[in-house]
């Protein structure tokens, strides 16, 4: 679009106004439509203005409230998840750990990138939609491994080489839609991992095979517990729609974790329709989802990782302050590691995008390597690199993290709280449960 | 067990899940000196021998719950009775025999081995099913093999309606009346390579009684395998 | 969390169900005890609240069974029971603790129903019938059958669920077996997806829902079919076109006990014949402490077929 460099338009002509609800792209979608017969597919999380963390404000330190010195006063930032079954809960140095995305969906480099920089700032990764790679496990040193209903490349000895293991009933970019990978990105490897045929479109389950609500998850929570020998925390991921029912089942069925990911939550690839259309802001979930865990006296025995749209360490702060244990990062990850980069503008453009734009990650055409099979375009991604960049930004969210809880006069980053926060927004203090700035009005209660 | 510098073949150790808990037997069955096993006063009770990774026997006198045998490797396990939802589910290898009934999702995602199932299967039998072998005596319900990828599913009974939708590269053989097929799953002629295959399956599963001939074989007609906007009524 | 509508899709049951039909005298004398072992079974899959439905001493002509639920206690029932015996005539009263109530009164179902809601304030019927009896509670299924003295019962048939609760607050109205018509109960394993328009569709034809749990509207369907003229075959066959979502149902009539699994049939059920016995269940552990279960004929129902035993004609 030229007039993002700051030139004039075709478009611009006097008179012309564009429609609200007829808008440009929605013109371009449906001629897409008309043109294809199929729905838009992409990658991402819902890219419409919700209400976000952007609309709560930290309340600092004032003559009631004395804050902590900087590098001096120690602001804690370690958690433990899964102390509630698992003879080895996991430790982590910082509460924000990188989400799952499946080899497949990423490319190997990406994966390893993302291990060797959840490592050295000690905290996990987690596996995706494809399985564990060998080099995922040898690079992350905390390694959670997932449970999806396609089950691609699940083995009993990957999960007992996991340190933990996330039963995902869903994500947030698309709570009720399963994984999919188009044939692009069916390379090889990717098929014998998936024992699917190389290059076609894969197709996806939305359940399990073999349980469907949280009355059989229960049972097969006991079965994967008996599997590892009780040693593992259990997980439960679910993507945001009811989410105060959810979490309670979640914890009756026998969660050791909450995983909770908000419509902001991205995916590698499904319909616009699905990432734009369903689900709730992350925002609106995390107060249902402690209130449930309040209520059954859980808060804290189940950890909550709140993922969905978080970028610094002031979303870390907040998803923190409304009673998440620690947060997961996704498309954070992909961005830090090389996604989106400024410097590929020329290979963007011959891919029709450019760069903070490119989310046509299903497509596996991607010039940073990240979200590829291409073995010339993954390449590019260099693991050692990628990992410092992650890395460096994992470290960036935890000092400012550190900054902001200090700033609110706290020892440990866990010991912020709703009381600390106030709304810009009636919708932001409605969904948030916590005062419009300025007042003591939170709407609806 | 015979003293110090005897060979010796260890007698079957007995598990009573009346008295003992499902998570000794599994703890037992984890060791690496594990044993052959019975397991008696099943009671239908889950998780029974899940996670095995040693080529030893397990004979099972009763009836047992969910995810029997779940993620076996190596071992032979035998339920003299019937079994609930996902026996034997992500099978790795060995060998599962269920000598009753299977109820929902048995072989569900299996990878490797043999699931044979002397009686009947429930709903979704081999359901994303991803290279084990799986066959069934009796008949099996709806929605079995559905999004079934690589293996076998042999059924000398009947089988429900949708049989293999969404099918990817798995083979289906079926005795018996197929209720309706599932999306994009079509029969396929019978070739000499697929009696021989037949042949092979039935004799593992120690069924004698049946030959190759008489059953049909099923698969993926391919159409779904990459996106045609004419195939969209199918999704 | 505490809005109706909030509420709207919170109840779908995730739960255990079982049931048990006597065909023989032995077995109808420990019908409780054996439903109270059954129930014991689901506990894991059902901790928050239980409930029984119980066919037994069935009273004669011009008589009827009514079970009481008073959700915020009663202080003293006394008052009420003589209230009802000055205005139909109380032959029996069962007071079963500050929320419960078992009541034969003197006078056919529909007149009794009409004079509880009439009369007492803040008292619901939870069962009305001649021979159904009603027990619900907010505890673990262990500690609901010590408290009824179920194991000591006998009864022809009985209907049991255990539940794991959404809301925090668990209450006994939200425990299944819901009854919507005489005799008639239904135990309910799934999550129904279209409950709230049709509850709106069956409140504009007259039916009355105390909850917003989705099982309950499924009975209430059951009852306004069954009330324009349908046998429960024919109802439980109109779930198959009306209802969406995944259930298994079990329903209990005056003298019968029928099954349904939906179409799609996710949610389990186990069902056990002998010839003193057909029961269901969620999981087969639950069959397996009735006396002959390890010979018993022992099969899984087919989705969206009605299978019934004696009279599910009402």
């Amino acid at each position: 679009m030229s007039e993002d460099h700051g030139k004039p338009s075709a478009g611009w002509r006097a008179g012309l106004r564009e429609s609200a609800t007829f808008d440009r792209a929605t013109i371009h979608e449906i001629q897409r439509a008309a043109r294809e017969g199929i729905y838009d597919i992409r990658g991402g999380g819902a890219k419409r203005r919700v209400p976000g963390f952007d609309d709560l404000l930290l309340l600092g330190a004032s003559v009631s409230r004395y804050p902590l010195e900087g590098y001096r006063e120690r602001c804690a930032t370690d958690v433990v998840l899964g102390t509630r079954h698992a003879k080895r809960p996991l430790e982590l140095e910082i509460p924000i750990t990188i989400a799952g995305m499946s080899f497949g969906a990423l490319s190997a480099p990406a994966k390893e990138a993302l291990g060797r920089g959840a490592s050295a700032m000690g905290t996990s990764t987690t596996t995706g939609d494809g399985g564990m790679t060998p080099e995922e496990r040898e690079h992350s040193e905390t390694l959670v491994y997932q449970l999806l209903p396609s089950r691609y490349g699940m083995n009993p000895d990957d999960l007992r080489r996991a340190d933990a293991i996330e039963v995902v009933i869903g994500q947030g970019a698309k709570p009720g839609g399963g994984g999919m990978l188009l044939g692009q990105k069916i390379s090889d490897r990717v098929a014998e991992m998936r024992d699917l045929p190389p290059g076609i479109d894969q197709r996806s389950a939305c359940r399990h095979p073999d349980w469907t609500g949280p009355d059989d998850l229960e049972i097969k929570i006991e079965e994967l517990r008996e599997i590892t020998d009780w040693e593992k925390p259990i997980f439960v991921k679910i993507g945001a729609t009811r989410t105060y029912y959810d979490v309670a089942l979640a914890v009756k069925a026998g969660a050791d974790v909450v995983v909770l990911d908000g419509m902001q939550g991205g995916t590698a690839a499904t319909q616009e329709v699905f990432i734009e259309h369903v689900g709730i802001p992350t925002l609106a979930a995390i107060p249902q989802a402690v209130e449930a865990l309040v209520e059954l006296g859980m808060h804290r025995e189940v950890q909550l990782v709140v993922s969905g749209g978080i970028r610094s360490g002031a979303d870390v702060a907040k998803a923190l302050a409304l009673g998440a244990d620690a947060v997961s990062i996704g498309v954070a990850a992909l961005i830090a590691i090389g996604d989106n980069a400024p410097e590929l503008e020329d290979e963007y453009a011959k891919i029709g995008s450019a760069p903070g734009y490119y989310d046509d990650w299903h497509e596996g055409r991607d010039p940073a390597g990240i979200s590829t099979q291409d073995p010339e375009l993954a390449a590019r991604l260099d693991p050692e690199v990628g990992g410092r960049r992650l890395a460096n930004y994992l470290r960036t969210l935890t000092l400012e993290t550190q900054t902001l809880a200090r700033a609110c006069g706290k020892s440990r980053v866990q010991n912020l709280e709703p009381e600390d926060l106030v709304a810009l927004t009636i919708e932001a203090a409605a969904m948030a449960r916590v005062p419009l700035a300025g007042t003591s009005w939170v709407p609806g209660r | 067990m015979g003293g110090a510098g005897e060979a010796t073949v260890s007698a079957p150790r007995t598990f009573d899940l009346s008295v003992a808990s499902v998570r000794e037997l599994n703890a037992a069955l984890h060791r690496d000196d594990v044993v052959d096993c019975r397991v008696v006063e099943p009671g239908g009770r889950h998780a029974v021998a899940v996670g095995m990774r040693a080529p030893v026997s397990v004979e099972i006198d009763g009836h047992v719950g969910y995810y029997c045998a779940g993620m076996n490797k190596q071992a032979t396990v035998r339920v003299h009775g019937n079994c609930g939802v996902g026996v034997a589910e992500n099978m790795m290898s060995g060998t599962v025999v269920v000598e009753g009934d299977a109820s929902q999702s048995a072989g569900a995602t299996a990878r490797g081995g043999l699931l044979s199932i002397e009686g009947n299967a429930s709903a979704r039998c081999g359901i994303s099913l991803k290279g084990a072998d799986v066959v069934v005596r009796g008949s099996v319900g709806h929605m079995s093999a559905f999004m079934a990828q690589r293996g076998r599913l042999v059924v000398c009974g009947d089988a429900g309606h949708a049989l293999g939708d969404s099918i990817y590269e798995a083979r289906l053989y079926v005795r018996g009346e197929v209720a309706s097929l599932g999306a994009d799953c079509v029969e396929k002629e019978l070739r000499d390579e697929h009696r021989t295959e037949l042949a092979a399956l039935l004799a593992r599963a120690g069924i004698d009684d049946v030959s190759p001939d008489e059953l049909r074989r099923y698969g993926s007609a391919r159409r779904l395998y990459n996106f045609d906007v004419d195939d969209a009524g199918e999704y | 969390m505490g809005t109706a509508r909030a509420r709207a899709y919170a109840a779908a049951p995730m739960c255990g169900i079982v049931g048990i039909y006597s065909k023989s005298e032995a077995i109808a004398e420990r019908l409780g005890a054996h439903a109270a072992d059954m129930l014991a079974q689901m506990a894991d899959r059902g901790p928050d609240s239980a409930g029984v439905a119980i066919y037994r001493d069935p009273v004669g002509a011009g008589e009827s069974k009514l079970s009481l639920h008073a959700p915020d206690g009663m202080g003293d029932w006394s008052a009420a029971v003589e209230a009802l015996d000055e205005g139909l005539g109380v032959e029996r009263a069962r007071v079963l603790g500050a929320h419960h109530a078992l009541l034969h009164v003197r006078a056919d179902a529909d007149a009794a129903q009409a004079w509880v809601a009439a009369e007492l304030r803040g008292v619901g019927v939870t069962s009305a019938g001649r021979t159904i009896e009603i027990y619900k509670d907010a505890v673990a299924p262990c500690e609901f059958v010590e408290r009824f003295g179920i194991a000591a019962m006998s009864a022809s048939h009985a209907l049991g669920h255990t539940r794991m609760a959404t809301e925090s607050r668990v209450t006994p109205a939200g425990s299944h077996p819901f009854s919507t018509g005489l005799d008639l109960c239904l135990v309910h394993n799934g999550s129904l997806s279209n409950h709230n328009r049709l509850r709106a569709e069956l409140q504009r034809g007259g039916t009355t829902f105390l909850t917003e749990n989705d099982s309950e509207v499924a009975a209430g369907y059951l009852t306004a079919r069954m009330r324009a003229g349908a046998t429960l075959e024919q109802a439980l066959e109109g779930c198959l076109d009306d209802l969406d979502g995944f259930y298994t149902f079990a329903v209990g009539t005056a003298d019968g006990f029928a099954v349904l699994r939906d179409p799609i049939a996710c949610k389990p059920a186990v069902m056990a014949e002998t010839d003193d016995w057909v029961a269901m269940a969620s999981e087969y552990r639950a069959l397996a402490t009735l006396p002959g279960a390890a010979d018993a004929r022992v099969w899984e129902p087919e989705p969206g077929v009605v299978y019934s035993w004696g009279t599910v004609s009402v």
